[in-house]
């Protein structure tokens, strides 16, 4: 298998036109991968002779051996479990190196603090690296510059930090799990992968910013674990990271503005998409981008929705139906139409494992995208150091993200002593949020905050 | 419900239309409508042309305030500011174009409308680029001067 310095191995197998990465337990049936950003388990294969390994996030390295695992895989008789481990130390450890991240890293590093960041993604920027377009916003969140360039900005703040000493970075690294510390610090176990290989360290920390992102939602209907059916961030990140086109014709499902941004950057990859449809009576994203499909003659069409993806081993068609106001199929509306590719872009959930294991209080917010950690107005959860920021806190904008991040950073400052101007910057976060929230696009978030806010006072009275 | 939320396409309905003489002397044409968290125009505009209540507020174009100089067409996150000017029976119009090719200037190009429809052949006149993007002006029939809103070349 040939592939480009920079391919993913699920990357470069795609490029190569092998969609199927792995089968189904029970049936044997073909899955593509479906998150491409190493949050979903449809594209574990082999490597080298280790089991599960997530090929998406996973390099493409000389001579690597790659196989389809067989149902179950064997655990090799390796000896990767009685390596040394190296143990650290630190202030804050932040999880996730995306835009709340970052901004929370780079926020508390400048006050002073001693901060490790790490992340499982072998690029900085987390979902910004695919962000190909210009942002909303005002000049604060550094509207009208494109999320890849936010990237690169953001990245060049951490380096300049890291010259000082004060931000260490640990990419391609996975916090596999954390643990009671000593006098109060938590403790964390991190698997930092080398070629394919691992080193597993112990860091300890005295509070911790868990900005883990979301996944994508899938959607319930006949064939959708048919190689070629992939979260609409998925092919987004085959396109846009890595160059590969994720196939010929597209049908988007969803039309919110992941929907209708990724159906124009297919569009620009000089891919068809043949029409975005949406469950819902209204467009849910700006009607700025979907003016920018339509000028392009790309159909939106509300109230439809998919019921069906057929082929052999991938995806070769699709069943679209209308639906009536009750968001019920119309009878004889079936229509079928061909396409190698479904995106979904049917809404986000927030990535909350790690919370779960510190213990924080979690419940179900619905506007929120799901379980999420109950936070204060500092982001701080119900267990004392324990910060959240961004989709992990509940979904919305990268900008939004940034902003939470920046108040994570400050807050988790404050809370160990640490005080350049950090509550007034605090202050004039929280301004910048509720502004950012004030308008009908931000009331989903300004409800699940509300709901969070409720929660928490109930908790604690 | 507005028809727009359920076909993407807006109807000169939604927008406030310069008047003859302003079209003469050239404005930006904004095609922002709904209260989204943005405001980059705004910090964008040498003479304060163009305000907002708030940051979630639709921008608001003083057509005679404008001076068509383009800095806002560029600066638009959501591609939605169009410069128009009409000259006689023919229309200059300037977009954002972010695909391939990029033509040049002289070619003759296919002139889109709101739904992608091919309405008429305008030629390219200029060409300029500004963070990836390319801000191309084409010159069109005056009759498609509010309908003419996309190019494929």
């Amino acid at each position: 298998m040939d592939g480009l310095k920079g391919d993913s191995i699920a990357s470069a197998l795609h490029a190569q036109g092998i969609k199927t990465l792995t089968k189904s337990l029970r049936y044997d049936l073909p899955r593509g991968f479906f998150c491409g950003i190493g949050k979903c388990s449809s594209c574990l294969m082999r490597v080298n002779g280790i089991p599960n390994i997530r090929t998406c996030i996973a390099p493409l390295l000389e001579g690597v051996k790659v196989e389809i695992q067989d149902k179950l895989p064997d655990i090799p008789d390796a000896k990767f479990q009685s390596k040394p481990k190296k143990i650290v130390s630190v202030d804050i450890l932040v999880v996730g190196a995306g835009p709340a991240g970052l901004s929370a890293a780079i926020e508390a590093a400048k006050q002073g603090t001693k901060v490790l960041i790490a992340d499982e993604n072998l690029q900085i920027g987390g979902q910004l690296i695919k962000q190909t377009h210009k942002f909303f916003g005002s000049k604060y969140e550094k509207a009208g510059t494109r999320g890849i360039q936010i990237a690169v900005d953001l990245e060049k703040e951490l380096k300049e930090l890291e010259k000082s000493g004060n931000i260490d970075l640990m990419l391609n690294s996975t916090v596999i799990g954390c643990y009671e510390g000593k006098k109060g610090k938590h403790k964390f176990a991190i698997i930092k992968r080398k070629n394919y290989d691992s080193i597993l360290y112990e860091v300890e920390s005295r509070t911790v910013v868990i900005a883990t992102g979301a996944m994508e939602n899938m959607l319930l209907f006949t064939g959708n674990d048919l190689p070629g059916v992939y979260g609409a961030g998925a092919v987004q990140t085959l396109m846009n990271v890595f160059g590969v086109k994720p196939g010929n014709k597209v049908i988007m499902v969803g039309a919110g503005n992941v929907g209708l941004i990724v159906s124009y950057q297919l569009l620009q990859a000089g891919i068809i998409v043949d029409r975005v449809v949406e469950a819902a009576p209204i467009i849910g994203g700006y009607h700025v981008h979907a003016a920018k499909l339509r000028r392009y003659g790309v159909p939106i069409l509300t109230s439809h929705s998919i019921i069906e993806a057929y082929g052999k081993d991938k995806v070769e068609g699709v069943v679209i139906v209308k639906l009536d106001k009750n968001w019920q199929p119309i009878k004889g509306s079936k229509e079928k139409v061909a396409c190698d590719t479904v995106c979904l872009a049917v809404g986000l959930t927030p990535s909350t494992r790690l919370l779960y294991q510190f213990g924080v209080n979690m419940e179900f917010v619905p506007e929120a995208g799901g379980f999420v950690a109950l936070h204060d107005d500092s982001m701080q959860t119900t267990v004392k150091g324990v910060f959240v920021a961004g989709d992990s806190s509940g979904i919305e904008e990268a900008s939004t993200a940034m902003v939470e991040g920046k108040i994570a950073g400050v807050s988790a400052s404050l809370l160990l002593g640490f005080n350049k101007n950090a509550k007034d910057l605090k202050k004039q976060y929280k301004k910048e949020l509720d502004r950012l929230r004030a308008g009908p696009f931000g009331e989903k978030p300004r409800i699940a905050k509300r709901k969070i806010d409720k929660l928490l006072e109930k908790k604690n009275a | 419900m507005h028809s727009y939320e359920k076909d993407g396409i807006l109807t000169l309905e939604d927008l406030v239309i310069p008047t003859k003489k302003q079209l003469e002397k050239g404005v930006a044409f904004i095609e922002c409508i709904q209260e989204i968290p943005c405001n980059p125009c705004v910090d964008s505009c040498p003479v304060g042309a163009i305000s907002m209540k708030n940051i979630n507020a639709p921008p608001i174009v003083d057509y005679d305030k404008c001076i068509a100089c383009g800095q806002c067409i560029g600066i638009c996150p959501g591609l939605a500011i169009f410069l128009i000017k009409t000259k006689g029976d023919k229309v200059f119009i300037t977009l954002q174009y972010e695909f391939l090719p990029i033509p040049i200037v002289g070619n003759k190009v296919k002139a889109l409308n709101r739904k992608g429809e091919v309405v008429d052949t305008a030629i390219v006149k200029r060409i300029a680029k500004k963070d990836k993007t390319f801000i191309i002006t084409i010159e069109a029939n005056k009759d498609f001067a509010m309908e003419i809103r996309n190019i494929r070349v």
